[in-house]
């Protein structure tokens, strides 16, 4: 927030003091409002501090609608915009909207200049919740020449943890002081801090004349810069957990009807995007209900059932003849994802549709000073750890899942002691397109939902079977995770392009050393 | 026998339905052909979908008008789905077995550079309606979008100004291909001419349909803490949408670090929440926000058409940008260049083309310049309002003049600014 221009700054400041020292007539000024709605530039600027010195509640009002964008003109009149009625804001009297009402328009230096300034009210608030978002707005960098005020603050101030942020906001204004001592414990105060913003503070002194005060920031700053460190390290392995367990969830799938059953499902990837799809249907059909923030409720078995069904009709019609012959299998599942892609192109059309994140998805939450982790993420980790735990649980401890494992182990020996092994195919075949009808719901959710959705993931699902190792699903889980972490670490040191090279690369390599993956099963199992 | 004569009987009636539209045909026989290169499929589908449908519209309009010098006009559409190669296919198509009088396509520098040897080869014409990275003209295409000097450069001043925010550091941030790499080949020279040193400019690309933009973002937060930071976007396509929700989800905000995008408009942010991204800029040739009752006019016949055509989004909630505006006026100055030229042919129209004028709907006069095959446009810098709109918040005071060959890149001063093939053209 460095646009806030001085010279405003400064008059807000004189403005607010003359406030608290003496709050004389009460009536919002008509000639500041006006040239806030009109004006241009600094002139606007210099309106805002005019406000601030009315004191009057309703200039706090006039301001937060501003940064909202609530303010509207007609002429020349200026009303707040309060649903469907227009609001004077002189009078506080109701009308109906007219019909050439025009915006305000409101610039990122203006919005600036309108956030320092009700943080600075804010800051003399009784409730301590406001203070402490005054303080945390001003903390993240503000004009120095609010000075005077954040030292008034101070001085009233009686919580440790507003005390503290208003302490580091007073330092960030002392690095330009007169006196040496007081620059030097301002850089001190800066160095104790783990703020972004106070490694662009120092960063300015890190080349000042004065050789103490270069020493004592380029301390101070490397303190900073270690503590920024952690926070980039963490969101780095946010990024690489994040990308591995949607990694995981577009595989797992694959890991049942490749991994398990061996089959080459090309078509893999257009059961993600048919899952996409049913949770595009299912959020249309919530859209205007109540309800609508919890249409992933639905959505969720509404894909595993569509992708399911997908796939136990692809099994028995196409692939349950082809078990054992791969090219045969490769060549018509892939015949298939081209007719999946095209019926879907026919039916929803050839552009993308939107999926919108239900409002509990939206933002992120701040861990760090300079961490953000996004929700959305958050929630599909958790997601893909559920469905990790339930494909387990279903594996070791069902009927079903102990078929599975039997036909896969031994078909011959199974079919011997009783076990339907066709229908067992069938089953297995369902279940994995499911698991990718589960994915498509989570991608849904991060990316765009088009027709083509699926081609971006089937090679990088195959790449996390095969170098997992085939038929194990602990490997796929490793795989996914050191995929997804090298993906990311690659990403932040060369970019995206190289990063994806990099890693292709890197399988090819690992793949010629040990063509059996990270882990290998032993024994006649494999034959 | 019966299943024998069936069949017949079929045949024969197909045979005389195709009798019917034959004769049909001959009824309508003065028709001209006008061929329509967008994808309609794959990654650049979400902006380019738009273009197709505002050149039938503009098709439509000619046609209740009267058509051209007396003849209707027939749009022959076509889908590239995305694919550079297939453009240049599609291109002689419509060139060769369709014999297209002119063809209104391409989105991408990319798609266009692909098609650019075909117009040449078959002496086509080529409206192409984007903001672009300049280094070319071509004596069969003409340029109604933005050459570098009437988008970027004027939004990478503004991000400088007092008003922009005072930036210092730049981030240049682009899908991989050859517009965002010219592009910020352009703004690296501007850059280093205004006194910003290459340690303060970082460049990112990401593949075309780039989804995950996490530490991309992450990396730009970290770069923004070494002074005044801004973003400048050619990201292009889809990956806007997991570009922008990303950037809201990590908080990062426009008073701190703005976005300025080149090809991000209204149509782009649809379906993307934008309360986070209140403030992050655009710079475009026209906003749908711009007042002028040309723009009404635009909007309203965009949207009615939209709700008679069943445009899916549009229809109920119909938006305009800036590259359906420079369709709209490219249909149009064709349309009365080929009435001037009183003739289809291309090198009759091209010569008629010259200081064409169209009252545009951002406001100002469009005129085609007398040698350069480009568009003058105002020039307009929008924010991002919470409804998905854009703020103006800077324009400039009249028409600018393109530039194709930027002054910022060396040798560039000794290029004749119009087609070279034109000044050594038989007579």
């Amino acid at each position: 927030m460095f646009s806030g221009g001085t010279r405003a700054a400064a008059a807000i400041v004189s403005a607010a003091l003359f406030l608290f020292c003496a709050p004389a007539a009460l009536a919002l000024d008509r000639a500041a409002v006006e040239s806030l709605a009109f004006g241009e530039g600094d002139e606007r600027l210099a309106a805002i501090a005019a406000l601030v010195a009315e004191g009057d509640p309703k200039a706090l009002v006039v301001l937060k609608a501003l940064a909202q964008g609530e303010m509207q003109t007609s002429g020349k009149r200026v009303f707040i915009v309060r649903g469907d009625k227009a609001v004077d804001p002189f009078t506080g009297a109701e009308s109906a909207l007219p019909a050439d009402r025009e915006d305000v328009v409101a610039n990122n230096r203006l919005r600036a200049t309108v956030a320092d300034a009700l943080a600075v009210l804010n800051l003399f608030s009784p409730e301590r919740a406001a203070r402490l978002a005054s303080a945390r707005v001003l903390a993240e960098g503000a004009d120095a020449a609010l000075y005077p005020l954040i030292e008034k603050a101070l001085s009233k101030e009686k919580d440790a943890e507003i005390r503290g942020l208003l302490e580091i906001t007073a330092a960030g204004m002392q690095l330009k002081a007169e006196s040496r001592d007081v620059r030097l414990a301002a850089i001190r105060t800066l160095g104790r801090t783990s703020n972004p913003n106070s490694k662009t503070l120092l960063l300015e002194l890190v080349a000042d004349a004065d050789p103490d005060i270069r020493r004592e920031a380029r301390m101070s700053l490397d303190a900073v810069e270690k503590r920024l460190a952690w926070g980039e390290w963490l969101g780095l392995a946010f990024a690489g957990i994040s990308l591995g367990s949607i990694l995981l969830l577009a595989a797992l799938g694959l890991a049942i009807t490749y991994g398990l059953m061996g089959v080459i499902n090309m078509a893999h990837g257009e059961l993600i995007m048919i899952g996409a799809y049913a949770t595009y249907v299912v959020q249309n059909a919530f859209r205007g209900s109540a309800l609508f923030d919890w249409y992933l409720a639905a959505a969720v078995p509404a894909a595993f059932i569509v992708s399911g069904l997908v796939g136990i009709a692809l099994e028995r019609t196409v692939i349950r003849w082809l078990y054992g012959r791969p090219l045969e299998t490769l060549l018509a599942t892939w015949g298939l994802s081209l007719i999946l892609i095209q019926t879907v192109r026919t039916l929803f059309g050839a552009q993308n549709v939107q999926v919108e994140n239900p409002s509990f998805m939206s933002g992120g939450i701040q861990v760090l000073s300079n961490v953000v982790l996004p929700w959305s993420r958050i929630y599909i980790v958790l997601f893909v750890a559920l469905v990790l735990v339930g494909m387990w649980l279903l594996l070791s401890r069902t009927r079903l899942g102990l078929f599975i494992r039997g036909v896969t182990q031994n078909r011959a020996m199974a079919s011997c002691v009783g076990v339907p092994t066709s229908r067992v195919d069938m089953w297995a075949f369902g279940l994995g397109s499911g698991i990718a009808g589960l994915a498509g719901c989570a991608l849904s959710q991060l990316g765009n939902v088009g027709p083509e959705l699926g081609q971006g993931y089937i090679v990088d699902s195959f790449l996390v079977v095969v170098f997992g190792g085939v038929g194990q699903l602990a490997g796929t889980v490793y795989a996914a995770l050191v995929l997804g972490f090298a993906n990311k670490l690659l990403e932040s040191w060369s970019g995206a392009v190289l990063a994806k090279i990099a890693v292709l690369v890197f399988i090819i390599v690992f793949i010629q050393r040990r063509p059996q993956g990270l882990f290998a099963l032993r024994g006649r199992v494999t034959d | 026998m019966k299943r024998r004569s069936l069949v017949k009987a079929l045949a024969l009636a197909a045979s005389i339905a195709m009798i019917g539209s034959g004769s049909q045909a001959l009824a309508q026989s003065k028709t001209v052909k006008v061929g329509v290169l967008h994808s309609l499929s794959g990654t650049m589908a979400i902006s380019e979908t738009v273009l197709k449908d505002t050149v039938l519209m503009a098709i439509d309009e000619i046609n209740a008008g009267g058509g051209v010098m007396g003849m209707k006009l027939e749009a022959v559409v076509v889908d590239p789905a995305s694919n550079w190669p297939l453009f240049a296919e599609k291109a002689r198509q419509l060139l060769t077995q369709d014999k297209t009088a002119v063809v209104f396509g391409c989105w991408t520098s990319v798609s266009r550079k692909s098609v650019l040897p075909v117009f040449e080869e078959l002496n086509g014409l080529l409206f192409y309606p984007v903001q672009y990275e300049g280094e070319e003209i071509s004596k069969n295409v003409f340029y109604t979008g933005a050459a570098p000097n009437q988008q970027a450069i004027p939004a990478v001043e503004y991000l400088m100004s007092k008003d922009g925010g005072g930036a210092k550091r730049f981030v240049l941030l682009g899908t991989d291909y050859v517009y965002p790499r010219t592009t910020n080949k352009i703004l690296r020279a501007f850059l280093k001419s205004k006194g910003i040193p290459d340690k303060d400019i970082d460049e990112v690309y990401t593949p075309f349909g780039h989804s995950d933009y996490q530490t991309i973002v992450a990396n730009v937060k970290k770069f923004s803490a070494g002074g005044k930071t801004a973003v400048i976007s050619t990201i292009n396509g889809d990956s806007n949408v997991p570009f922008y929700k990303e950037l809201g989800n990590q908080g990062l905000k426009a008073t701190d670090v703005p976005v300025v995008a080149f090809s991000v408009g209204e149509e782009e942010l649809r379906g993307v929440d934008t309360k986070p991204l209140v403030g992050h800029l655009a710079a475009w040739n026209y906003f749908m926000s711009i007042k002028a009752p040309a723009n009404d006019e635009f909007i309203k016949k965009w949207s009615a058409y939209a709700k008679a055509k069943n445009i899916a989004g549009h229809k109920d909630k119909p938006l305009t940008n800036d590259p359906m505006e420079a369709t709209y006026i490219g249909v149009h100055m064709w349309k009365q260049a080929v009435e001037k030229a009183k003739s289809f042919d291309v090198e009759k129209v091209s010569a008629a083309m010259a200081g064409q004028t169209f009252p545009a709907p951002s406001g100002i006069t469009s005129k085609m310049d007398e040698k350069n095959h480009h568009l003058h446009k105002a020039v307009f810098i929008g924010e991002v309002k919470a409804d998905g709109q854009f703020n103006v918040v800077w324009k400039t005071k009249g028409p600018v003049k393109a530039q194709p060959w930027s002054p910022f890149i060396p040798g560039n001063d000794k290029k004749k600014d119009e087609p070279a093939l034109m000044a050594i053209k038989k007579p």
